[in-house]
């Protein structure tokens, strides 16, 4: 049966994930599969029945389609810290005295705001490409080089985040009064501990909104990756319509995955909002 | 008792200390030293590897590619604008189904990536075939800039449409309330009144929705129409140039920072009664 020959086929681009990745998918394979949404124990899919085409195992499609949204999301948790701690970078180079440290920030932000996510995907994917078969020439290994997607993706869109996130922070530095950082060398703090102590928490309780919204954009986004082979939620469901010849059932299932993350985001990004005012709602 | 006199000439200010080399000065300057790497680097591939045949070939196929996609930006743009205005009132609305339905709407489409909808129009409407041929849309639903531009249509129209309700309601009360107490009807008193006010505060979002829009368009690749990106796509598996992702990287750049200099012009013509 033509499902299953394909089936194969992804089951062995799974495993081709090579290295590090290798290691930290199989340590966490375990604790995935049981507290799987989709195909775990108690799994929608499983609810399902064996004989649906959303059945896990080997005649149906719920088994890659979960994987896929595991992928999406792990993509999506992956790349946030990485963008973060760079946008903040970028902002605080932004809001420097120095002309030239403001200048290099502001081509950054200039070029990825600028710029498709697909054409930077494409760039970095490609770049990469040549820069490590160039570098593995000189050294005198050739060969075929074939670049990570999730690496690549996670690249790519955590320098698009960055550049959105620097200035979503940069606006939310310039709601922080002058007073405070005074108030930091009154007590004698050194600069890192005035950001530290007292300009970061009001930043982040500031910045939440926008880089909740940053969140969804990024979500959204990882969907692209998905193009240069990423086995992500749209690309399974991609494979899945391709063979079944039910697209709209399957796209339809897609779109339904990632509202899902956004409404699990969403509630997750309310109950921080939350924490982060609880020291406002005495007043 | 002495005094002065004569008074003291005019002195030169002291010397400006000296600049001390900071931390920060270092690394503006090694950030600038690599931009300035990356574009003399970029220049040289440029110049080094310039092909007159490729650029007679393949530029007009950029042109003709950036052609498709300003059209398909500026008409989804123009009719998700259009959308946008029910979509909006349905959203304000007070009857329950109206505002649940426009919630929906608007929830679908900005929950959900953009290429998943195209995805789902392009191939997931190719299910429909015979019902759609029954309706005779199927010649519309065939082509893909059609179905690009349908997508990007609902999509754009749900964006657009929390754009103007969010203006609409950052109005004043006293505004509605000082048209009623002029005796406008309903309707002028909303787009003589409320409008025009609603449209000064959601001219940024606007400006920046189509900005979304301009970078949104390249997925339409993809899907074999082929735009600026698809062109780049289709002149790179013929040539294995990597310079083709350079020159659309600039058009796009170019197109975008072209339309946010425009539209800053714009605002700042626009608003120039509200500056004190």
């Amino acid at each position: 049966m033509g499902v299953v020959g394909v089936h194969k086929n992804i089951k062995g681009e799974f495993s081709g994930m090579s290295g590090l990745f290798a290691a930290i998918y199989s340590g966490l394979a375990w604790v995935v599969s049981i507290i799987d949404p989709l195909c775990g124990p108690a799994g929608v899919f499983r609810l399902l029945g064996p004989d649906t085409l959303l059945a896990c195992g080997d005649t149906g499609w719920g088994d890659e389609i979960a994987y896929g949204f595991l992928v999406t999301a792990s993509l999506a948790i992956a790349t946030l810290p990485v963008g973060l701690v760079a946008g903040f970078f970028v902002a605080v180079a932004k809001q420097s005295e120095e002309r030239s440290l403001r200048l290099a920030a502001d081509i950054y932000t200039t070029i990825f705001r600028g710029l498709p996510e697909l054409l930077t995907l494409f760039i970095v994917y490609y770049g990469l490409q040549i820069l490590v078969q160039q570098f593995l020439a000189t050294i005198g290994y050739e060969g075929p080089v074939e670049i990570n997607a999730f690496v690549a993706g996670m690249i790519a869109l955590g320098v698009v985040f960055s550049a959105y996130c620097s200035e979503v922070l940069l606006s939310a530095f310039k709601a922080i009064p002058r007073g405070q950082y005074e108030a930091g060398d009154a007590l004698g703090f050194h600069r890192g501990t005035t950001m530290r102590l007292i300009i970061l928490p009001q930043l982040i309780r500031i910045a939440l909104p926008g880089l909740g919204n940053l969140w969804m954009a990024l979500l959204k986004d990882t969907a692209l990756v998905s193009v240069v082979g990423l086995p992500d939620i749209l690309r399974q469901t991609g494979i899945a319509a391709r063979v079944t010849k039910q697209a709209f059932e399957f796209f339809g299932l897609a779109c339904i995955l990632f509202l899902i993350l956004a409404m699990i985001s969403s509630v997750v990004f309310s109950a921080i909002e939350r924490r982060t005012k609880r020291a406002e709602t005495g007043r | 008792m002495s005094i002065a006199e004569t008074m003291i000439s005019p002195q030169a200010p002291p010397p400006a200390p000296p600049k001390p080399y900071t931390l920060a000065r270092f690394l503006g300057s090694v950030a600038l030293g690599v931009w300035l790497a990356l574009a003399v680097g970029i220049f040289f591939t440029v110049v080094g590897g310039w092909d007159p045949e490729k650029f007679s070939r393949y530029g007009p196929n950029f042109l003709s590619g950036l052609g498709v996609t300003l059209a398909l930006v500026s008409s989804s743009i123009l009719l998700g604008a259009v959308l946008s205005l029910p979509i909006a009132l349905g959203r304000m609305s007070k009857h329950k189904l109206w505002s649940w339905l426009a919630y929906a709407y608007v929830y679908f489409f900005r929950g959900t990536p953009l290429i998943t909808q195209l995805f789902l129009v392009y191939y997931g409407l190719g299910s429909f075939r015979p019902q759609l041929e029954a309706v005779g849309l199927w010649w519309f639903f065939r082509d893909a800039w059609n179905c690009a531009l349908f997508t990007f249509t609902l999509n754009t129209a749900a964006y657009q449409a929390e754009i103007l309700r969010g203006a609409i309601e950052s109005v004043p009360r006293g505004q509605h309330e000082g048209a009623a107490a002029l005796g406008l009807p309903e309707r002028v008193a909303f787009f003589k009144v409320i409008l025009p006010q609603a449209m000064i505060v959601a001219l940024r979002p606007y400006g920046n929705e189509i900005v979304l829009m301009i970078k949104g368009s390249a997925i339409v690749a993809i899907v074999t129409v082929f735009d600026l990106m698809g062109e780049t796509r289709r002149a790179f598996s013929r040539t294995f140039d990597y310079q083709m992702y350079v020159w659309a990287a600039a058009l796009y750049l170019l197109m975008v920072e072209l339309l946010r200099n425009i539209w800053g012009w714009l605002e700042a013509r626009l608003t120039r009664h509200l500056k004190r």
